[in-house]
C-alpha cells in the first residue's frame, strides 16, 4: 500500500516537473521566435508564402462553415424571436452572435484543425527528415527561417479569416431570414446597422481573433518543433496541437469575454 | 577506381583536432575519449557498426551538440566554446551531406542548391543561376534543375544534396553514411564525386560510413570506432593488414567475433524453461 502511494507521488511529481520544464522551454522558444522575427518582415515574401498556405488554403472551410453557421443562426434565431414578436431583430441578433463570439471562436477552431495541424506536421516532418538540422549546418537559423514566418502568417491570417467567416455568416442569416422566411429586409439591415457598435462589438471581436491567432499558431509551431523525429512523434504532436489549441481558444474566449462584455 | 595515396596530400597542422572527446546521452556513454587528427586535403573515413557513435561525432564537429568532455578544434577554434554567432560563422566553412540528403521538399532542385547563396550572399540572381548550374553540372544533374525532390531517385537526391553541400565551397565536407541504400552505379558515382570534389575544391572530407569496399578506394585514412572508442586507425592498406579482431571481423564481414551474433540474453535452455521441466 505504502509502496503504491510512494510510486503515485513520484509519478505525479515527475509529471509536474516535466510540465513545468516544458512550459519554460515553450516560453524560451517563443522568446527566440519573437527575437528571430526580423527575417519574417525584412523578407516579407517568406511570410506571404506562408499566409497562402495557412490562410488562403483555409478559405473553403471558413467560407462554407460561416455560411452554414449563419443559416442555422437564422433558423434558430427566427424561431426564438418570433415568440416575442421580435423577428425584425433577426439581423442584429445574427450579427452580434457572429461578430462577438461565433466568428472569432469557430474560425479559430477551424483554423486550428486545418492550418494548425498542417503547420505542426510540416515542421515535425522537416525535423524528422533532418531538414532543420541541414539548415542549422548551413548556418541558417531554423527558428528565423521556418518558424517565425509561419507564426506571423497565422497571426495575420486569423483576424482576416474571422472577418470572412462573419461576412459569410451574416449572408447565411440573410438567406434564411429574409429570402426564405420573409423577414423584412429593411429592418434586418437597419437594426443590424444600429445595433452593432464598431468599437465595442467589432473591435473586441477582432482583438479576440488576433489573440486566438497568436495562441493557435504558437502552439502549432512549438509542437512541430518539439515533436520527436518519428512517425508516431509527428502524429501525436499534430493531435496535441488540435486538442491544446482548441481548449486554449475556448478558455481564452471565456477570459476575454469576461473582460470585454460585462453588460456595459 | 584507383586508390589514392597520401603522397600528394599537403601535410600541415591539424585541420580538425579531436582530443579526449566524450559524449554521454542521458546516462549512456556514447563516445569515450576519442582522439583524432585530420589534416587539410585528406579524405578520412570513420567506420564502425551501427549505433557506435559515428553520426554523434559528426554532430559534435558541427557544434550541433556539446561534448560532455574533451574538445573538437576546427581551423584553430574550439567548437563548443564558440557563441552562437561565431558558431554560425564557423559553420559557413563547413558542409554536411546528411544520410538521406535532407533536401528541402518544398523547393526545387535549383532552389535547394541556391538556398545558401540566397541566405548568405547578396549575389544577383543571374550570378546565382550560373553558380547553381556549375554545382549541378559537377554532380551531373544540370538537366534536373527544375525537378522537385520527390521526383528524384535516392542516388539523384544524394547528388543534389552534394551539390547543395558544396554550394559555398566549404573547407570541410562531412558525409553521414553517403552510400546507404544506393544501387551499385550510384554508389560508384557518389564515391567518385566525394574524392574528385575534395581534390577540386581543395577541401577536407570526413566520411562516416560502414561501406568498406567503396570507402577504402577513395579515402586516405581510416578510423575504426567500436563501443565509443577508437580501436584502430591507419591507411586502408594498414587496415586490410590489421590484426585487431574487430577490424578483421568488420572488413571481412564475419558473422561472429568481438561483435557477437547474439544480443545478450539468458542461457537458451533457461529461456525455454527446459531446466525447470527436467527438474
Amino acid at each position: 500500500m505504502l509502496e503504491h502511494l510512494d510510486r503515485l507521488i513520484r509519478k505525479t511529481g515527475h509529471a509536474g516537473i516535466d510540465a513545468i520544464w516544458r512550459l519554460g522551454y515553450a516560453g524560451k522558444f517563443m522568446f527566440l521566435t519573437l527575437i528571430g522575427s526580423g527575417t519574417s518582415f525584412r523578407r516579407f515574401h517568406l511570410t506571404i508564402r506562408e499566409i497562402y498556405f495557412t490562410g488562403v488554403r483555409s478559405l473553403i472551410i471558413i467560407v462554407v462553415s460561416g455560411l452554414f453557421v449563419g443559416m442555422v443562426l437564422g433558423l434558430q434565431g427566427y424561431e426564438t424571436l418570433q415568440r416575442y414578436g421580435a423577428s425584425s431583430s433577426l439581423g442584429v441578433m445574427v450579427a452580434l452572435a457572429l461578430v462577438r463570439e461565433l466568428g472569432p471562436v469557430v474560425a479559430a477552431l477551424l483554423f486550428a484543425s486545418r492550418a494548425g495541424s498542417a503547420i505542426t506536421a510540416e515542421i515535425g516532418l522537416m525535423k524528422a527528415t533532418e531538414q532543420l538540422s541541414a539548415m542549422e549546418m548551413m548556418a541558417v537559423d531554423p527558428i528565423s527561417r521556418v518558424v517565425a514566418p509561419r507564426f506571423w502568417s497565422g497571426v495575420i491570417s486569423m483576424p482576416l479569416l474571422a472577418a470572412i467567416f462573419n461576412t459569410m455568416g451574416i449572408f447565411g442569416g440573410y438567406l434564411i431570414g429574409v429570402v426564405l422566411i420573409g423577414v423584412d429586409e429593411g429592418s434586418f439591415w437597419s437594426q443590424m446597422q444600429a445595433g452593432v457598435d464598431l468599437r465595442y462589438d467589432i473591435m473586441n471581436g477582432v482583438i479576440k481573433s488576433f489573440v486566438f491567432g497568436i495562441a493557435v499558431t504558437a502552439i502549432a509551431v512549438f509542437e512541430g518543433y518539439d515533436s520527436p523525429p518519428t512517425a508516431e512523434g509527428v502524429s501525436s504532436a499534430t493531435t496535441r496541437t488540435v486538442v491544446t489549441s482548441s481548449l486554449s481558444v475556448l478558455i481564452l474566449d471565456f477570459v476575454l469575454t469576461s473582460f470585454m462584455f460585462r453588460g456595459a | 577506381m584507383a586508390a589514392y595515396s597520401l603522397g600528394n596530400i599537403v601535410q600541415s597542422a591539424n585541420f580538425v583536432e579531436i582530443r579526449n572527446l566524450n559524449f554521454t546521452y542521458d546516462t549512456r556513454p556514447i563516445l569515450k575519449g576519442i582522439d583524432m587528427d585530420i589534416h587539410k586535403g585528406q579524405v578520412v573515413a570513420i567506420m564502425g557498426g551501427s549505433g557506435c557513435g559515428k553520426t554523434t561525432l559528426l554532430r559534435l564537429i558541427g557544434g550541433q551538440i556539446r561534448p560532455t568532455g574533451g574538445h573538437v578544434r576546427f581551423d584553430g577554434e574550439i567548437i563548443h566554446e564558440l557563441d552562437r554567432d561565431a558558431l554560425y560563422e564557423t559553420r559557413r566553412k563547413m558542409g554536411m551531406l546528411f544520410q538521406f540528403g535532407a533536401l528541402f521538399t518544398d523547393l526545387s532542385v535549383f532552389d535547394n542548391v541556391a538556398f545558401q547563396m540566397r541566405e548568405h550572399t547578396d549575389l544577383p540572381e543571374a550570378i546565382i543561376r550560373d553558380l547553381v548550374l556549375m554545382k549541378l553540372d559537377a554532380v551531373g544533374l544540370r538537366g534536373a534543375r527544375d525537378l522537385m525532390p520527390n521526383h528524384l531517385s535516392g542516388g539523384m537526391a544524394r547528388r543534389v544534396a552534394l551539390a547543395r553541400t558544396i554550394a559555398l565551397d566549404p573547407m570541410l565536407i562531412m558525409y553521414d553514411e553517403p552510400f546507404t541504400g544506393l544501387d551499385p552505379i550510384s554508389l560508384g558515382v557518389i564515391g567518385n564525386l566525394i574524392r574528385k570534389l575534395n581534390d577540386a575544391l581543395g577541401a577536407t572530407s570526413i566520411v562516416v560510413t560502414h561501406d568498406v569496399q567503396e570507402s577504402f578506394q577513395i579515402v586516405d585514412y581510416v578510423y575504426f570506432i567500436s563501443e565509443g572508442v577508437v580501436v584502430a586507425h591507419g591507411t586502408p592498406e594498414d587496415m586490410y593488414a590489421s590484426s585487431v579482431p574487430f577490424v578483421h571481423q568488420f572488413i571481412h564481414g564475419e558473422i561472429d567475433g568481438p561483435v557477437p551474433f547474439h544480443y545478450p540474453a539468458l542461457p537458451y535452455p533457461e529461456d525455454l524453461f527446459l531446466e525447470r521441466s527436467h527438474a
